[in-house]
């Protein structure tokens, strides 16, 4: 289903602040699509607009700001944390990034990043704020972005981390593959597992 | 060394575990609603796909529903569509689904328990963050996203990582007034809201042991606010009384059986945890939180937090905060003005909540300043709420007592706290806009949010009981 990623060489968009929740993320008014598309354009919608008014952009939020663009996303601590709603995930790679940067994720936003081709990148702290800073003082730096190699790197600087990623997702990743085609063709082990399973569960 | 309640169900559901990868995990329960479903029933449909099986997924309707006169057409269109489209793909997949009108409808995590569909050592999972809750009768319950909806639906299998675990242990006499929303917004207060990501926790100790099983779902639903992957509690002699008998536990010879099984399910006294901590219950006061994520508790005589408190590093997200709750650093909390108390919500909504309020609000009245709502959890929980008279206790207060759904907890339908409004909220959340727009939210326990109806404030409930 999803395309493949390896090396994304971009530019960032730093969003400066912790603990930013799928609610910023995505409002709850939002969910109420059936589908998957359309969610990039109420990303941190109500960061976004005054009022939540499509006119009235807030020039303060780096989203407005013409100076940040790119497909890589720059968060501080502990991002998407809250509700497990994939809109989330789905309205910030409908918007255009295929990279989150941060130095912790939220667990459910992590899987549910990975099951749509955006690669969550954890950084230490340190690193992280090397990023704000490049990205702050001039805002074209270049990052790039290797998954096949597992790093980041700030062009300017030259400043590199690694950083880690388990390796079924890795080949998922960079195959285009996703764990359900995974999990089909494991129908026959699956079905082996119910029946001694029948046997031997716990709760009646 | 002994086994962990987590290793014992985990090792009894891992159907394969993948050289440097997760582990394929296998499901016994799937709850879905109509929210974080109608994009997984399309994968489906779009792979040519059937549900693996049916018979182990259940579905309601709760997060878009609303809460005035159910029996109508919903009137907001896209929430209509969205539950309408529930229940095509469940009358389509042959999924039982509890949706609108029907007598076991309500906010998933209420349901499951009350029906007895969640029962002990099983892995539960819902398109839903606050499926931990079903942890307190000692599985392993976690929430998915839609991707994951669709896998589970399409194989009864998931892929997971097993987290690392965490114990908990919270040991003492809880003061008067203090119950365990206190206890578990006080654990949060305490290791923040990514404290435990990466992590399962257990909770335990005398504390814990103590809780009726409405309480110990509040704590393990919770368990999320702090990252943690999912939340559990060890099965008892609380937990078998409270199944039995419910719809759809175990019956007859069965039961004797299976009870048995259950007992095996708890941490070996020599069991090591990646991580432990020890609570004293009595350091426990009735908690309120004073900003915008769960982990800004604090006990309700005390102040937010001064600037020379916060961290360096973390001075813009809380300033940013504050601004947006309209507080000053260093003000006490207490005898600050609300407008709305809302009682409901996945973390207090159960009977035993609603009895809790009843019983202080008997004879008292809601301030004049303040607007009540309370949102039963379940149509069962509605329904004997009318039995024992308690919608006649809150008619008297003033209250309005509405119907079941996820309400003012997310602010999907019209129940919305307006921008710049101050809500003690019985619920899990106060991100940001979310029981509305501009709403600002302040997390309590039932009980402090029967204390703000009554006084119209923040107000120390252990002054009024
Ligand atoms: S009550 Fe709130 S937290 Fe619980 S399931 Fe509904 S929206 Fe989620």
């Amino acid at each position: 289903m999803g395309k493949s990623i390896n090396i994304i060489e971009s530019r960032a968009v730093p969003l400066n602040i912790e603990n930013i929740d799928t609610d910023q993320i995505i409002p709850a008014r939002f969910l109420k699509a059936t589908s998957r598309e359309g969610f990039g354009k109420n990303l941190f919608r109500d960061w976004r607009y005054e009022n939540g008014d499509e006119q009235k952009p807030k020039p303060g939020f780096p989203l407005n700001n013409p100076v940040y663009s790119g497909k890589i996303l720059v968060a501080a601590k502990n991002f998407g944390c809250g509700s497990s709603r994939e809109h989330a995930a789905w309205a910030i790679k409908d918007y255009g990034f295929d990279v989150v940067v941060s130095s912790f994720f939220a667990d459910i936003f992590k899987n549910n990043a990975l099951n749509n081709f955006l690669l969550p990148v954890l950084v230490p702290e340190n690193f992280l704020q090397q990023i704000f800073d490049e990205v702050h003082k001039d805002p074209s730096t270049i990052l790039e972005v290797n998954l096949e190699d597992q790093y980041i790197e700030i062009a300017s600087t030259g400043a590199k981390e690694s950083f880690d990623i388990n390796s079924y997702k890795k080949t998922c990743l960079l195959n285009g593959y996703d764990d359900i085609d995974y999990l089909l063709n494991m129908k026959p082990e699956i079905d082996k597992f119910e029946k001694q399973y029948e046997e031997h569960k716990i709760y009646g | 060394m002994g086994n962990t309640l987590f290793d014992k169900i985990w090792e009894k559901h891992v159907v394969k575990t993948i050289a440097g990868g997760p582990s394929v995990l296998y499901i016994d329960k799937h709850f879905i609603h109509e929210v974080t479903s109608p994009q997984a029933f399309k994968g489906l449909q779009q792979r040519g796909l059937s549900v693996s099986r049916p018979r182990q997924v259940v579905a309601t309707a709760d997060h878009n529903v609303p809460t005035l006169n159910q029996h109508l057409p919903i009137k907001e269109e896209l929430s209509r569509i969205q539950v309408e489209q529930l229940k095509k793909n469940c009358a389509d997949f042959g999924i039982e689904l509890y949706g609108l009108g029907h007598p076991y409808q309500g906010i998933v995590h209420v349901i499951g328990p009350e029906l007895g569909i969640t029962l002990p050592g099983m892995t539960i999972v819902c398109g839903d963050s606050h499926t931990s809750t079903h942890g307190a009768f000692g599985t392993i319950a976690f929430g998915i996203g839609t991707s994951e909806v669709e896998m589970v639906l399409a194989t009864q299998c998931l892929m997971q990582t097993r987290p690392k675990l965490m114990r908990i242990n919270v040991e003492g006499k809880l003061n008067r007034g203090v119950v365990s929303k206190d206890i578990i917004l006080y654990i949060i207060a305490q290791i923040s809201a990514s404290g435990a990501t990466g992590y399962a926790v257990e909770y335990a100790g005398s504390a814990i042991r103590n809780l009726s099983m409405e309480a110990r779902m509040t704590i393990c639903n919770m368990s999320i606010e702090m990252g943690a992957r999912c939340g559990m509690i060890a099965p008892d002699d609380t937990t078998f009384a409270y199944i039995k008998g419910r719809e759809f536990a175990p019956q007859g010879s069965a039961w004797e059986q299976t009870v048995n099984n259950w007992s095996t399910l708890y941490s070996d006294a020599d069991a090591v945890f990646d991580k432990e901590l020890h609570i004293k219950a009595e350091d426990i006061e009735p908690m309120i939180t004073y900003g915008t994520n769960p982990g800004m508790g604090i006990g309700i005589t005390g102040h937010v937090p001064a600037l020379g408190e916060i961290d360096e590093r973390e001075k813009p997200s809380f300033e940013k905060s504050l601004s947006y709750m309209g507080l000053t650093p260093g003000e006490n909390i207490k005898g600050k003005k609300v407008d709305y108390v809302f009682i409901g919500s996945c973390t207090n909504s159960r009977i035993e909540d609603l009895r809790m309020v009843a019983s202080f609000v008997k004879g008292k009245k809601k301030a004049d300043n303040v607007e009540v709502w309370v949102v039963p959890g379940s149509k069962q929980v509605e329904k004997q709420a009318i039995e024992e008279g308690i919608n006649k206790v809150f008619e008297d207060a003033g209250f309005v007592l509405r119907q079941p759904g996820c309400s003012a907890c997310l602010g999907m339908n019209e129940d919305k706290i307006p921008a710049g409004k101050y809500c003690i909220s019985t619920s899990n959340r106060n991100f940001e806009g979310r029981q509305g727009p501009g709403a600002r939210t302040l997390l309590a326990s039932p009980l402090t949010a029967a204390a703000a109806a009554v006084t119209g404030e923040i107000a120390d409930v252990r002054e009024l009981i």
